[in-house]
């Protein structure tokens, strides 16, 4: 899925984050490689998806840094974000476009992977047919599988998750499951938070508990 | 196509933003609306007395295009703000200094262009010479572009407050006056017949200026709100 077969490697090391004076994680560090699966567990407000904000390069760790195959993230700039994708609580759909419009924009503004057209993205989400519809006419769960099909039309390694199972039901889980799997096992990163327990098979998987 | 292309992205970005505002119109006509009917007001309200209303359209029709240019200021990036859009971009491929000058571009297509089409009109409305008239539109087009760019900087800082609409009008009025006292004087004295090269030299430069600058400013103002 991600084409290139090359080798990467996320590392991060005594990250610390400070969120209204109050300390959410501090000397934090992993190193996530390609094939690999990275886990946030932890309760809620204990700093899930301030880390993986951290990880897109949102926002500049408070202490510590994170590596890109051994350059920071900070430095790479855009370089970088041609290796991520990142789908967060907020979908970042836009109600207003139909669904082959909104991947049309995220190919776009991304490293598009020329492999998988728009159609294939939106054949494997099972939105292929609601292409032509508004996403405000759109189920929130179908909402959800569009904005996730925005993974599959970019050549990123690392997708980068907010609680991708959100509004979806068992069906959708599943497809969404596939696809991670699918990524994994073609050499990509996958770094996520869930409540829900997230099947992959036999991916090698790094789990953190941000609560401990 | 296998490198992102900037020119694309750019593009891209611009195609999507009209297209929205295509689909969201009747919002889209606020501004416009407001400066029609904040200059058709002013005859009613101070008298029709020609040599007056010739003598005070200028400012009228600045200060109106002003206002309206601030009124649709919010919208440059809070319906991309609120549904995320906005992170999206802070993690493109592309520089997001581009994308900002895409959508900015769209904005001002979207909420200043209309503004300089009926200018003529309302010109002819306040009775003033053909000579301002012209005048009138090239300082809107050198103008309005300038309130767009500095604006940008002002929405990029505040999209992250609730209430941000008090603060984004005393960040970004004062920036507004230099504009507006060149660009109205500019009207004035091309009525009067003096010259008017140097404001128009000034107007550009400024016009120059923000192009080049605001892209920095509201991208790198956008990534702190976003933070």
């Amino acid at each position: 899925m991600t084409g290139t077969g090359a080798i990467f490697c996320l590392e991060a090391s005594g990250l610390g984050c400070v969120r209204d004076d109050r300390s959410l994680f501090e000397d934090l560090s992993f190193r996530l490689s390609s094939g690999q699966v990275l886990l946030l567990e932890g309760r809620n407000g204990s700093g899930k998806t301030s880390l993986l904000r951290l990880l897109c390069g949102m926002r500049q760790p408070d202490a510590g840094e994170i590596r890109w195959d051994g350059e920071d993230i900070f430095g790479l700039g855009p370089d970088y974000h041609t290796h991520i994708a990142y789908v967060g609580h907020k979908d970042g759909v836009k109600h207003d476009l139909t669904a082959f419009e909104n991947l049309k924009l995220a190919r776009g503004l991304a490293a598009p992977n020329l492999d998988t057209s728009i159609e294939d993205a939106l054949r494997q989400v099972e939105l292929w047919g609601f292409d032509d519809v508004a996403a405000r006419n759109l189920s929130a769960g179908q909402q959800r599988r569009l904005a996730l099909a925005r993974l599959l039309v970019t050549r990123a390694n690392l997708w980068i998750l907010d609680e991708p199972f959100t509004s979806l039901d068992s069906r959708g889980i599943a497809i969404v499951e596939t696809l991670f799997s699918n990524h994994v096992a073609h050499g990509g990163m996958l770094a996520v938070t869930s409540h829900h327990q997230v099947q992959l098979g036999d991916a090698e998987t790094i789990r953190i508990d941000l609560s401990s | 196509m296998n490198t992102p292309s900037l020119s694309r992205a750019f593009a891209l970005l611009l195609w999507r933003d009209l297209l929205l505002a295509y689909r969201r119109r009747t919002e889209m006509i606020n501004p416009l609306l407001f400066f029609v009917l904040v200059t058709t007001l002013f005859p009613l309200g101070i008298g029709a007395d020609p040599a007056l209303l010739r003598q005070v359209a200028p400012g009228i029709i600045w200060v109106a295009a002003l206002l309206a240019a601030m009124l649709s200021l919010d919208s440059v990036f809070r319906s991309d703000f609120e549904d995320g859009s906005l992170e999206q971009f802070l993690i493109s491929a592309q520089p997001l200094s581009i994308l900002v000058l895409a959508k900015v571009v769209a904005h001002w297509l979207i909420t200043g262009l209309p503004l300089l089409i009926v200018a003529p009109l309302l010109g002819l409305l306040l009775d003033l010479p053909a000579a301002s008239i012209s005048t009138l539109l090239v300082t809107l087009a050198l103008g309005t572009p300038v309130l767009s760019m500095i604006g940008a900087i002002g929405v990029a800082l505040t999209v992250g407050l609730h209430r941000g609409g008090v603060i984004l009008s005393l960040l970004v009025l004062p920036l507004y006056i230099p504009v507006l006292i060149f660009a109205a004087n500019a009207v004035e004295s091309a009525g009067a017949g003096l010259p008017i090269v140097a404001h128009l030299s000034l107007l550009t430069a400024l016009l120059v200026l923000s192009t080049s600058l605001s892209p920095l400013a509201t991208a790198a103002a956008l990534k702190i709100s976003l933070s």
